[in-house]
Formats: C-alpha cells, structure tokens, sequence
C-alpha cells in the first residue's frame, strides 16, 4: 500500500488522474473486485463456519450462515477419530506421513537441484545442455506415462510402498522446475567472480559451498516454498506409490470424505478439509510476496 | 585479478580440468539419471508396451494396434476426451479472461492491491483435493447453495451441477477455475508491470480509450506472457486428475471422467495395463500436438526478434 501516497502518484501520472477516488469508473472497479473476492472468499469461509457447527444445527440451517454455538469436536473429531476402513485414528496419520514424506523429500531435492543447477550455470560440459533440455521437455510429459515405469523401478530397488520411494519419486519430479530455478539463478551471478574464486583456487564444491549457496539464500526460500506446497498437495504419486499405511495426508483425507460407509458428517469433512490445507495456507500466508516469486519462477520456462 | 580472462598458466598446480569437469559431471549425475533414465527411457518403455497385450504384468506380447484400435472403442474413453475438450477450452478462455481482466483492475493503481492479489491467489496454495472437497460441499444440493437460494423464497430454483450428467463438467469448471485464475493473474500483473509507462503516455496523449488501449496495444505487446501462460494452463488441463476423484469420483455414471483417471483406472485397478499404456500414450501425443507449435512460436519468434 506504499503507492497510495501523494508524492508517489504524483511521480507516476498513469492513467486517470489521482485523487478521483470517487469517480464512476473507479465505483465499477472497486465493485468488480470485491464481488470477485467473494467467489474467492466464500469456500474458505464455508469450511471455517461448516466445521465449527454442530451436524443438527448444519441438518437445520443455511451452509453460509455463522454457527449459533461454536464446537471445536469436528477439529477434535477429524485429527483423531474419523474412519477410513477399518482404521479410526483419523487425520493425524495421514498428517505424521505427510510430514515424514515431506521433510526429506524438499532436502534431497533442492540439495541435488541447487547442485545440478551450479553445475549448468558455471560448469558446462559436453552434453549439459541436452541433459537440461531433456529434463525441462520431461517436466511437459504427463505424469501417466512416467507412472508404470517409476513403479517397477521402485520395486526393484525395494522401495515401492515406502515413504522413501515416494520420496524419491518427488525429488525426480521436483527436479526440473528447481534446476531451471537455480541455474537461473546461478547464471545470474556476475562471472567475474567466479573467476576470481577459480584464479585463487577454488574448487567446484569450494566455490558451491562458499561461494554461491550464501548468495542464493532467498533462491533456497523460494525453492523451499515451492516445493514444501507442492509435495504437501500431492495427491497422484502418494495415492500410486503408498499404500494405505503410509498414505499422506491429502490421500487419507479424500479417504475419510468420499467414504461411502457410514453417516455423512460434514463437518468432520469440512475440519479435515481446512487440516489438510492448513499447511499450504500458513507457507502463504507466511511467505507473501516470496511465495509469488515462486511461482513466477515456475512460470518462466525454457 | 587484471588477467583474470586467462588463468590457464597457473592451472599446473591445480587439479587438471578434466577432473574439474568430473566433478562437474558426477555432480549432475542425478539429473543425468532423471533425465535418461525416468524421463526418457520411462516414456519410451511405457509407449513401447502399449502395442502389448500386458493385463495384469507388463509382457512383451505384441499386439500390433490393438489397445489403441479398443482404446476408441470404448465409451468411457470418449467421454473422458469429450470432457477433457469441453473442460479444456472453457477453462482455457475464462482463466485467461478472467486472469487479465483481474490483473488490468489491479494495475489501475487501486487501493489495497496486495490484499485483493492475497485474496485471489490463496486457492492456488491449496491442494485441488480440498478445492473439490470445499465446493463438493458448497454445491451440495441438500445442504448448499440451492437449499439456501430456495430457503430464501425461490422455491423452484435448481443449481446441481454435480448431481447432473450434463452439466458436472460445468460444476469441476468452478472448482478449477477457483483454484487456478489467481496464478495466471499474477502472470499477467507481471507482464502488466512490465510494459513501459511511456505506452500509456502515448495513447493518453492520441485520446485512445483505457479498454482500447488494452485491447489494440498492450494485449498484442504481452504475446509472450499469453503464450506462457497458454502452456501453463494447458499442461495443467491435462493433467486434470485430483480435482475430479475429490469433487464427482468420475460421477455421476460416468458423466465426469477424464483421460488422466482412465489410466489409472485401467493401469492400477482394472488390470488392463496394454490399455492404460495406449490410453496414456494418447495423452503424450496430445502434449506434443501442444508442445510443437509453443516451441515453434517461443524458440522461432525470439530469432526473428
């Protein structure tokens, strides 16, 4: 909101002249932006008010009103009771593998992207370019394709089922958009002093180490962000590569809410709805403009 | 550091060059596998065993076209494209209308622009599980929106997207367009950023209109941010999968299946795995149809600019 200022419109005459707050165009815009909003915010405040009804109170009224009396027991209910099969521990299964797939999995992958990455930008060797090509191309490919392949691999290496296999497979997958970040990135760097880190002898890991990973510090945030959003919201390789044991979070969750047995309880449905997407929303919310960048980033093939 | 341009002379003491680049290659060893290995040789194996006659385990059994020949066959396979069309182009359009129209209002030098961005771009952080899920809820006939518009003294109105063969498409299309315009507005406000204040100086001073100008000179100027965003929303068309088994389940009937689910389908439930190759092969050549004519318009504009 720095730009509402005087002296800053003032400096920059686009558009309309400034200071017309009130004029009809500006009503329009204003009006257009807050009815959008809505579309944007009604979901969000569905779920928030669904979750903290009673089910005779969501049996009786209206999905948008406020809850008359405020229950935390969905919450309660949907972190630790709510069913899938057999099981009835609820979401906080689903949660704690989520989380024992996630952390190793945004280490590995940006350790071996930030790596790939210097190497492309800094080290080139005969073929580097076509290996990169073909990663970026691969990053293109349906997973579909990719998907009964990668199964006998890891099934060879004895990993299929694993947390660990799923790791692996979101390292590979992560792969492409992080190298091109970081080689970005790293061919950002001005030369010189690259140069001048070889000419006093530095080596390749000496000049990563030393070097490029303490200027590349936001890079890793954003790189972090991206990838900490997007493995929590995996759904197509934990519902393949897992099994039900080890299945993440956002499985389990499709689990306990499209389950055909029992009483329908929406509001169970709807807290384990905002649990699961609690993690994504706090890195947004958190992140800011970081998190735009990312996916800007993203945005910026080839 | 002056004759920093030619350090050769000095790389005696130091390991030769052709270590360095060892370093360097065994280093890039992970993405050399990816690349070779899973990207390359997955692709081709998986194309390779689709004129197999594989079910339940992948055997090298040719069956010539086949697979392909009861790919098209099958119905539930021409739903699945026909809904990937319909999806596909509605979504398509109205990301992108409704991404740069949002992103021209909030170029206009607006009041709490970062808080209308916060707003419009939160969904795209969630995963598309809880997008189906939320307006699986909201667009739930007995408890949702219809029930509320009807609480409201209109008795006879009807929104049911998702219980209705012809229009669930139409219901996933909210949900997806939900979670994904704010990514594209974002795309779009940077290209916006992006374009030179003396364009606006100049058609203000030559009396052209704001809509006109955006229509006649900064749409054509931002070809390569509609270009990248074209490609971003088309890969994401294709891979339309989570949203679906979250929100209808492919129902009702099979009124909202897609090409990515059949695959699964077939591959991982139904134990037709020639099947899930063929149909996912077909998805390939769908990315590669898209693919040619972007690397065309990238790689061929950029030589001749």
């Amino acid at each position: 909101m720095a730009d509402s200022s005087p002296s800053a419109a003032a400096l920059e005459p686009r558009g309309r002249k400034p200071k017309k707050t009130f004029s009809r165009a500006n009503i329009f815009l204003y009006g257009t932006l807050i009815m959008v909003s809505m579309y944007y915010l009604l979901p969000l405040y569905v779920m928030v008010v669904t979750s903290l009804k009673g089910m005779p109170e969501i049996r009786m009224g209206n999905i948008f009103g406020p809850p008359m009396e405020i229950t935390f027991e969905p919450w309660v209910k949907a972190w630790s009771e709510a069913c899938t099969g057999i099981n009835c521990d609820g979401l906080s299964r689903g949660f704690g593998n989520s989380v024992r797939i996630l952390i190793p999995s945004v280490l590995m992958s940006i350790v071996i992207a930030s790596v790939n990455g210097y190497a492309l930008a800094n080290w080139k060797f005969k073929g580097s370019e076509v290996f990169f090509t073909i990663l970026i191309i691969g990053a293109f490919i349906p997973y579909q394709t990719m998907l009964y392949p990668i199964v006998i691999m890891l099934r060879e290496i004895g990993l299929m089922g694993s947390i660990w296999g799923l790791v692996l497979v979101h390292t590979v997958f992560g792969m492409p958009i992080l190298t091109l970040l970081f080689r970005n990135y790293f061919a950002s760097v001005p030369e010189e002093l690259f140069k001048a880190a070889r000419v006093d002898g530095a080596g390749f890991w000496q000049i990563y180490f030393q070097i490029m990973i303490p200027m590349a510090l936001p890079i890793f945030v954003v790189a972090i962000i991206l990838q900490v959003t997007g493995i929590w919201n995996d759904f197509l390789f934990g519902v393949i590569y897992t099994k039900p044991a080890t299945y993440p979070m956002t499985v389990q969750l499709n689990n306990i809410v499209n389950s055909v047995q029992g009483i329908k309880e929406y509001n169970v449905n709807m807290a384990a709805t905002l649990l699961t997407g609690l993690v994504p929303l706090i890195i947004y919310f958190a992140s800011g403009k970081l998190f735009v960048r990312g996916i800007a980033a993203g945005a910026v093939k080839g | 550091m002056t004759v920093v341009s030619d350090p050769r002379p000095r790389s005696a003491k130091r390991p030769s060059r052709l270590f360095k680049n060892w370093m360097a290659k065994i280093a890039s060893l992970p993405m050399i596998l990816t690349a070779l290995v899973v990207f390359l040789g997955g692709t081709a194996w998986t194309v390779t065993y689709s004129f197999t006659g594989s079910r339940m385990l992948p055997r090298a059994k040719w069956v010539g076209l086949d697979q392909y020949e009861r790919l098209w066959d099958t119905d539930r396979w021409i739903i699945s494209i026909k809904n990937l069309a319909i999806y596909g182009s509605c979504s398509m359009i109205l990301t992108l209308v409704l991404g740069f129209s949002l992103a021209a209002c909030l170029d206009r030098k607006i009041r709490f622009e970062s808080a209308f961005r916060t707003i419009f771009l939160y969904p795209f952080a969630l995963s598309f599980v809880v997008t189906g899920l939320a307006w699986q809820w909201i667009l739930n006939p007995d408890f949702g929106l219809q029930s509320v518009v009807r609480s409201w003294g209109w008795e006879s109105f009807a929104f049911n997207p998702l219980n209705d063969p012809n229009t669930v498409i139409f219901g996933l299309l909210i949900a997806g367009l939900w979670q994904g315009t704010g990514l594209i507005m974002c795309i779009m406000l940077a290209g916006l950023r992006g374009i030179d204040e003396d364009i606006w100086k100049a058609a203000r001073v030559d009396g052209i209109g704001t809509v006109k100008t955006y229509v006649v000179v900064i749409i054509p100027m931002m070809r390569p941010v509609f270009i990248t965003a074209l490609v971003m929303i088309a890969s994401g068309i294709i891979k339309l999968y989570d949203l679906v088994v979250a929100q209808t389940g492919g129902g009702p009937g099979l009124a909202s299946e897609v090409p990515a689910k059949y695959v699964i389908e077939y591959m991982f439930r139904a134990q037709n795995l020639g099947q899930g190759f063929a149909a996912s092969t077909m998805m390939l050549c769908s990315v590669v149809i898209i693919l040619i004519p972007w690397a065309y318009l990238e790689f061929g504009g950029r030589k001749r600019g």
